[in-house]
Formats: structure tokens, sequence, C-alpha cells
């Protein structure tokens, strides 16, 4: 049969049987279980509506609890047994886990999937809001928007082919089709390589350490009793947690300043980007960005058009400043929508594997636990540690999944 | 001496849509001037470009002496409570009201004292602690003016600040304004409002406006008692004067006017000779009308009661239409169950009767 055919049969025996499921299974609860006739019509009316929303649910509970619940528990089952010769398995225990926790790429998959959970989220999280906001007030807005927006309905892997190209080096000599490797070959060590790859970055990374330091400063200030009540001891500890992070995030910026004044630049060679240990990481998490943008910009639009214009023009009136309309009116109000936002990235980010299956396979120390995992899995036929590899990422999503589903419920209401 | 002085001020949108022209208008320190009209009349917007909101087409506007066209919101010394109120909402009640000291870059005790003071004045005390979310309307009303208090402006702008309230409160927030009026005499206040009530209550000076400029100007009797156009006249007082089309039959310190509808009037308001015979409106608040049983007397209207509502205390007769005019209402003392379906004279005190030519009074000539 023509393939065609064969997907359109599918469309219509699926949404079919949809329908068909839905109508039948609620003629038989009405007509044959609990009729709404005879001495008890009201008490079968009421257990019919009580059974309803179980009939409607009962299709999505059965796919999910088969390709959801289930495979969790086979995993976790398959993390704790190993193959045995000639078929079979048997039980190991944490062997599984001992042996992954000693193999270093393990371990740069990890702290790779840290880095990418600190950056994404937040450079996403920042740029869309940036975009909602500067979108907002101007004609061509909604043109901007929807260009900001496109990238979503790329998958990854073609973005990642996008990005491959934009990173793409030639030999010497030969002309560059890649982007960045065309910029990269106009600079001479001249004035302009000065301001533009020492200065403009060394001052944005001293902006950043300095973003960093206030954002530190103001984690830490209700806890040493400087402003406001003192919070409890769940978020003192969390904000003494995130103002050591913030700390550890300037001593980096700090240190890359320095590197930005001091490294020796290799002018007119062209460079293979993606093999640079450590930047290389920021080439990939580049490309994801670009897509969740528009995602995070989305969402922070309609929050921010949420904001009673009352509210600002109060402000306005009070003596605030564009900046300080910005941060201490509007960005209050809709930091729900910024923690959704951001910890829904967290989970993109979390799972991430084509950007990095595409583009470099782990290889030069880009690693990510979801690509380790099937490195496992799949290539080296290892089932029971690619099983551990993905019960750790489970284990580091499950939090945020949670409070991402309370913020978003919290949210709603 | 003029606190807050408007020249000639205007309002255009995109160059072509004319809001508002001509606006010549003073404030002096300490009134409470209240800006009514027509939705639409641009009240708002005239509320709004004196506190920097909007821009100013034309003109200027000058407060405390200073032309303050071009000066932004926060530094012409005003302070504006919203009809939403606009409480931030993530902030305690305490830092709703010191964002703008803290903002000025004022001392901590400055704030404090300000913050103190303000909510003595209003009885916010045991809510400073509170976000707006947990207070009622009436006291979220009450941290919006706070907001303004600490600031100590010069000019208070209230853009209908009672009209997300409920009636009862409404009332009680009204006096509770005109208490704060009173309890600080110094300071000018402008108000922004399309009920009635609340103008003539509240205001030293009604400014009314109409038709893309201001119809009238005066304490909220005069307005009430010699309205200056007809507009003014229908405007002001609930329900609206009647208006009655007839011809100047005699002129001098008092005017005679014969209606069309065969009545006769007496206004003590004066003509000259020239205006004899031209057509002219009569006007009679309802509440000046009244019944007259003499037969031979001089009557203004004498019609059919079509209808009436009881109010106990007064009674409203609404008269049958005549050649499709609005129908005369009149507004009786006491109650008169009866007077349905029966024919009735009225008549009305010479002082109370208004007489206006091309629209205006001729009090005003």
């Amino acid at each position: 049969m023509n393939p065609a055919l064969q997907g359109l049969l599918t469309i219509v025996i699926g949404v079919g049987g949809c329908v068909a499921y839905f109508y039948f299974s609620n003629i038989i609860l009405d007509k044959v279980l609990f009729p709404p006739r005879g001495p008890n019509a009201g008490r079968n009316i009421n257990r019919a509506n009580m059974i309803r929303p179980w009939l409607f649910l009962l299709p999505a509970l059965l796919a999910l609890g088969l390709y959801l619940a289930y495979p969790v528990f086979e995993t976790l089952r398959l993390s704790l047994t190993q193959r045995v010769r000639g078929g079979g398995y048997e039980f190991v225990g944490l062997a599984n886990y001992q042996q992954m926790l000693r193999e270093p790429k393990f371990w740069e998959g990890f702290s790779n999937n840290l880095l990418w959970l600190i950056v994404v989220p937040a450079a996403s999280t920042a740029f869309g809001l940036l975009a909602a906001q500067l979108t907002d007030r101007i004609k061509w807005g909604a043109i901007a928007k929807s260009l900001i927006f496109m990238p979503m309905a790329i998958s990854f892997v073609g973005a990642a082919v996008i990005f491959k190209l934009i990173y793409d080096t030639r030999p010497s000599g030969q002309e560059q089709i890649g982007v960045l490797n065309a910029v990269w070959l106009g600079f001479d060590g001249g004035v302009g390589s000065f301001i533009w790859l020492r200065l403009v970055p060394g001052l944005l990374l001293l902006a950043l350490a300095a973003g960093a330091g206030v954002l530190a400063w103001s984690l830490i200030k209700p806890v040493i009793g400087r402003e406001g009540r003192s919070p409890g001891v769940i978020f003192g500890a969390l904000r003494i947690l995130g103002a050591v992070l913030m700390a550890g995030v300037v001593f980096v910026m700090l240190r890359q300043t320095l590197a930005v004044f001091t490294t020796e630049f290799p002018y007119g060679q062209p460079q293979t980007w993606l093999t640079i240990p450590f930047w290389n990481n920021f080439f990939l998490m580049i490309v994801l960005i670009w897509i969740q943008t528009g995602f995070a910009m989305v969402l922070l639009s309609a929050a921010l058009r949420g904001i009673p214009e009352e509210t600002v023009e109060a402000a306005i009136v009070d003596g605030a400043n564009p900046f300080q309309i910005f941060f201490k009116i509007k960005m209050p109000q809709i930091v729900g929508t910024i923690v959704v936002v951001w910890t829904t990235i967290t989970i993109i980010v979390l799972k991430v594997f084509d950007i990095v299956f595409a583009m470099t396979n782990g290889q030069w120390e880009t690693q990510v636990l979801a690509n380790y995992m099937y490195d496992k899995l799949f290539r080296a036929n290892d089932w029971g540690v690619g099983s551990a590899g993905a019960m750790v990422i489970m284990l580091m999503v499950t939090p945020i999944l949670i409070w991402n589903v309370y913020n978003a419920r919290k949210e709603m209401r | 001496m003029a606190e807050l002085k408007l020249k000639d001020v205007a309002k255009t949108y995109g160059g072509s849509v004319e809001v508002l022209k001509n606006i010549d208008l003073e404030i002096g320190k300490g009134e409470l001037v209240v800006f009514v009209g027509p939705s639409g009349c641009g009240k708002s917007t005239l509320l709004r470009m004196i506190a920097g909101l909007e821009e100013i087409s034309g003109g200027t506007l000058e407060i405390d002496g200073q032309v303050v066209n071009d000066v932004p919101p926060a530094q012409r010394g005003i302070a504006m409570v919203f009809q939403s109120y606009a409480l931030y909402p993530h902030m305690t009640v305490r830092d709703n009201m010191a964002f703008a000291l803290k903002l000025a870059k004022k001392s901590k005790e400055e704030i404090d004292a300000a913050i103190q003071n303000a909510a003595r004045i209003l009885q916010l005390e045991p809510y400073l602690d509170r976000l707006p979310k947990a207070l009622s309307g009436g006291q979220r009303q009450r941290v919006a003016i706070g907001r303004s208090i600490v600031r100590d402006p010069k000019v208070y702008l209230f853009d209908e600040p009672l009209s997300n309230l409920d009636a009862a409160l409404r009332v009680a927030t009204r006096i509770e304004i005109a208490q704060l009026k009173e309890s600080m005499p110094d300071s000018t206040m402008i108000y922004v409002t399309h009920d009635q009530v609340e103008a003539m209550t509240l205001a030293t000076r009604i400014v009314v406006l109409a038709n893309k400029g201001i119809a009238q100007v005066g304490t909220p009797l005069e307005l009430y008692e010699r309205p200056e156009n007809e507009f003014v006249a229908q405007f002001i007082g609930s329900p609206a004067m009647n208006l009655l089309p007839g011809k100047i039959t005699g002129t001098g310190a008092q005017t005679t006017v014969a209606l069309d509808g065969g009545g006769v009037a007496v206004s003590n308001a004066p003509s000259t000779e020239a205006d004899m015979g031209r057509a002219v409106k009569l006007g009679a608040r309802p509440e000046d009308l009244l019944e007259t049983t003499n037969q031979d007397g001089a009557y203004i209207f004498e019609g059919k009661v079509d209808f009436t509502e009881s109010l106990g205390e007064v009674t409203i007769l609404y008269f049958e239409k005549v050649n499709g005019a609005d129908p005369v209402i009149a507004k009786l003392p006491g109650i008169h169950s009866d007077l349905r379906g029966r024919n009735v004279r009225l008549s009305a005190a010479p002082e109370k009767v208004q007489v206006f030519l091309d629209g205006r009074s001729l009090y005003y000539r």
C-alpha cells in the first residue's frame, strides 16, 4: 500500500477509534450500567457522573502508565542487573552505579550538565525577557517576535546542523564557509581586534561579574539581617547556597576577564571551534539558547502584558526611571512566570541529547549525561550502566519537575 | 496665589484628533477643584496631562509659578491616586508608601516618620506589613491616598478614586476624603469624577468639561443656581433641568417668556429691548416647579401626568411628551399618589427660572 494511504488509514483508525471509544463507553455507562430510569434514577445519574471522568482519563492513564511509569521501574530494575553470558540477567546490586562513578566520562558529562544547567536557562530567560520587553512597544515588534520565535519550529538536530555550518572550518587559504571563521579571519591583531576581542568581551565579563556580585549581595542581605525580615532556615540556606554560587561565578568571570586581556590569540588561523575544550560547550549551548529564547519570550511577553498599566504609571509618578520600573515594578509582578519558564527550560536542558549527539557526539570534553546514557546503552550495549545513567538524570529532573508543577499550578490560581 | 495655572492648554492625538483645546484655568492654593463632565469629555486626560503622564500638545502648565510642560512627573510636585488604586501588588503597605521616598533617596528616619504620619491619619497602622491583596477595597484606597500623602506634594490628583467601591463604602470614603482635605487646608487637590454627588459635596469649585473645553467654572451652588449655559444646566442636578421653548414677550430687569405650550413665565434674568420676540429656552429645575391650583393665575406648564415615582420624601411626576421633546419632570415635596393621569399646572418663582438665549443664560451677558 502507498505510504500516504497508510498514513491516512492510521489517522482514520486512530481518531475514529478515539471517538468510538468515548462515544460507546459513555453509551454503555448511560444505557446499560446506570440507566437514568426506574426507582433509582437519581442515584444512577450520580454514579454515572462519578465514573464518567475516569472513562475520559482511562486512555491517557493507560498510555502514560505503559510508556512512562512502567519504563521508570524497568530502568530501575535494569540498572541493578547485569547480562549474563548465554542470555538472562542477574542481580548485581549497585555495581553498575559504582562502575559508572569510576568513569571520568560520566563526571565530564555530569559537570557539563551542571554548566548547561546554569547557563542555558539563565541566558534563555534573560534574552527572552529582554526581547519581550523591547518588542512590546514598537510597531514592528510583532515581526521581531515571530522571527525570534521561529527557531522553536526547528528540530534540535536541524538547529545543530545549521550551527555546524556556522562553526565550519576550512583549511587555511581556502574560502571559509563558516560565518564564525569568516569573522575571525577579519581580525589581524590591530586596534579593531583589541576593541572587539579584548575590550568588549572584557567589559561584558566585568558587567556579568558585577551583576552576579549584586545578586549575591541581595541574596545574602536578609540572611545577615541588613534588610527586611529574616528568612526561614530553608530559604536562608538556599539564599546562602545561591550567594556562594554567585560568588563562584564572580570569581570565574574575573579570571576569564584577566584571560581575555592576556591570552595570545592565533590571528589568521582558521579555528576548529568545536574542538576547543571548555568553550566548545558554550558553542553547543548557544544552539539551545537560540531555540529556547523564543519560548521564554512568548510566555514572558504575555505576562508583561498582564501587568496593570496603572502600577507602571504610579511608579512613573513616584519617580522611578525605566530601569527601576522594569526591575522593581514589572519583574516582581511576573516572577511566577519567570520561575515557570526557568524551570521548564531547566528540564529541557537536563534532557539535552540531540544537539550534543549531532554536533560533537560528546567528543572534545562536551559529553552530557543523556548522550553518555545513549553511548552506554546502544553503543557499548551495557544496559546496566546505561540505565544507571538514566536514573541519575531522572533523579536530577524530578525535584525541578515537582517545583515546576507547583509553580505552574500557583500561577494558574 | 495660583498654585496651578493652565494657559490655553490643548491636547491632540496624532496631530489631527482634537480632545481638548483652549483650557484656561487657575487653581489657588488649598482649593479642591473637581473636574466633571460626560464620559469622553477629556477630564481624565486633562488630569493626566497635569500629572505628566500625557504630553501637553499646546499651551503651558504652571505649577507654583514654574512652567512644567517638560518636567517629568516626579519632579512636578504632584501625587496621584488612581482609579484602580495601582498599588504595587508585591510590596507591603509600608513598602508601597516608602517606594517614592526611597527613590528620592530620603533617609530611613524621614521615611519612617512620613509613613507613621500617613498611617496615623488614614488609620492604616495595623496593616503596614500586609500585602495589598490582604486588604479590603476601602483599605486599598486609603493606602493609595497614603502613598500620596507621604510625598507631601503641592498638588494631589485624584482620578475617579471612588468608582471601584460599593455604594456604602463610597459615601464613607467620600466623607473621609472631605475630612482629609480639612485636616490639610494648605494642600491643593484636583479630583476627577463623573459622580455629581461627589462633585457637589467635595468641591470648593467645579470645572464642567464639555465639547473639548470648559463649559463653566464655579462653586457647586453657582453651577446649580446660575448655570452659564444649557449644557451645565442639564448636566448638574438630577433629574436634569427642564428646558421649555418659548419667546420673549417682556424685557427689562425681569424677563417675561411666553411658552410654546401656552404658559407664561417670569424670570429675574435681565434682558434688553432688542431681545423682544426672540426664541429662547426656559429652564426650570424639577424641584423648583410647584403645583398651582389657582385656575386664573399664571402657570409655566400644563400637562397630563403620565407616570409618577413616589420616593416618600418627594414624588417625581413625568408629564406626557409634547412633540417628541423630553418629558417635563417635576419633583413635588411629599406624597402625591393621586396625581397620575390628571392634568396638573406648574409654576415657579422668578428667581428660580433661567432663560437661555442661543444656549447661553441671560444672567451671563
